[in-house]
């Protein structure tokens, strides 16, 4: 097996950060003003917040919600969300019965341009490896208790394809506006850890 | 090929983590310049993610493990750009034990070797003037194999019988692609797999899909 020689915890990440834009930038073979904007725009512009606007309108506009349930690229790209991580996404739908849970056993595949990059519990070997094994229980250790009738699927981010969950919309919110909504939708919701609850 | 990154139903590993209030995208500066700086070392080193993931699984347990996350994806960029011979081995250690005061001798420059390689559209998607070889609702087996270099079909699921659910796209075969030897795209298809298919009697019962490319799956009978 290759390994990287000797780039284990001797020499702090960050240093060996430092070394690698160094020694790209002064050879011309990266701009450090395009290694600038990806940070901001994962930092301000990429995150659940565009999920949760997607979630919003799919609760309130039933053709919206059709369309996206059919093809999930499309409408998200009505909303004006794409790029990296989002080529082919998929929308399934959490009800009183179905429960959806996302995962990537493999890497940390999850679908950016709605969500933003993923949290570290996504991203723990503790939930990459026992969320297809025993689900119910990694939930539970989540705060996430769901009854025996309700059927869990978990779905492997094992291709280029991602998920979304459109969380069930909590009852009690039939007063509120989308945008009202959209602050009530979660990033854990999207994922398929936690349902959205009522204010 | 064996990983430490297919972590699927392997254990060791403790209790899942709650979700906490909001965490920074980026817990500390240098986790949001490796990011970056992975995302263009793809860019420079042939525009291949697959080569990319495949880096990360080619890391050894510390290397994959020890600096999380962005620790990993920074690993997997050298190893990336140490391929294809934009960099030496051993370039960024030696430039930053220099940063840090030492007076280290750092590698010559190599002869950039690159594989004469592009991509044939952006991104993994494409058409196929073929049919897809199975069907919605179809029972497949996902091929018992361990292939030697990259793959996207995960061991858990190697050897065991599902449903077709969903035909995807077609798309690049990683297992080719991250080794710069052809697209051969194809057919995904969301395979539904049934706990106790996977792990045996005593399992709790739920379900779990996974994207399988055509040529992992055989009819099953």
């Amino acid at each position: 097996m290759t390994t990287t020689s000797g780039s284990g915890g001797r020499i702090p990440p960050a240093l060996r950060t430092e070394a690698l834009e160094q020694l790209l930038t002064e050879r011309g073979l990266i701009d450090p003003k395009a290694m600038n904007e990806i940070i901001t725009d994962y930092e301000t512009n990429v995150g659940p917040l565009n999920g949760a606007k997607v979630v919003a309108k799919a609760w309130t506009d039933p053709q919206y919600r059709q369309r996206l349930l059919e093809d999930g690229t499309a409408a998200i790209k009505e909303l004006g969300f794409s790029g990296r991580q989002g080529e082919h996404i998929v929308v399934v739908e959490n009800t009183a019965t179905t429960h959806n849970v996302v995962v990537c056993t493999l890497c940390s595949c999850y679908p950016w341009p709605v969500l933003g990059l993923p949290p570290g519990w996504y991203k723990d070997p503790a939930y990459r490896s026992r969320m297809v094994r025993e689900p119910r229980t990694v939930l539970a250790e989540m705060g996430l208790e769901l009854a025996d009738n309700v059927q869990i699927i978990v779905r492997d981010s094992t291709s280029e394809v991602r998920w979304l969950v459109l969380p069930e919309r909590p009852a009690g919110t039939e007063h509120l506006t989308e945008e009202e909504l959209v602050l009530l939708v979660t990033r854990d919701a999207m994922v398929g850890v936690a349902k959205v609850e009522a204010p | 090929m064996d990983s430490i990154a297919d972590m699927g139903g392997t254990g060791g590993w403790g209790p899942a983590h709650p979700p906490g209030d909001d965490e920074p995208v980026f817990g500390a500066p240098w986790q949001g310049r490796a990011f970056a700086l992975a995302l263009l070392s793809v860019r420079v080193s042939g525009q291949n993610i697959d080569a990319f993931r495949h880096a990360q699984e080619r890391l050894d347990r510390a290397a994959y493990l020890d600096d999380g996350y962005f620790g990993r994806w920074l690993n997997a960029a050298e190893l990336l750009l140490t391929d294809s011979a934009i960099l030496a081995p051993g370039a960024i250690n030696a430039r930053a034990r220099n940063l840090k005061g030492e007076d280290t001798e750092e590698p010559t420059v190599p002869e950039p070797g690159r594989p004469d390689y592009e991509p044939t559209a952006p991104g993994s998607l494409r058409t196929v003037d073929t049919a897809p070889a199975f069907c919605v609702g179809e029972r497949v087996r996902a091929r018992d194999s361990s292939p030697p270099g990259h793959t996207r079909l995960p061991g858990y699921v190697r050897g065991h019988t599902g449903v077709v659910e969903l035909i995807q796209p077609a798309a690049v075969l990683p297992d080719t692609n991250a080794h710069f030897e052809g697209e051969n795209p194809q057919y995904v298809y969301s395979v539904r797999f049934g706990s106790r298919e996977l792990w045996g009697a005593d399992t709790e019962p739920f379900a779990v899909t996974a994207e399988l490319y055509e040529s992992y799956l055989e009819t099953a009978s």
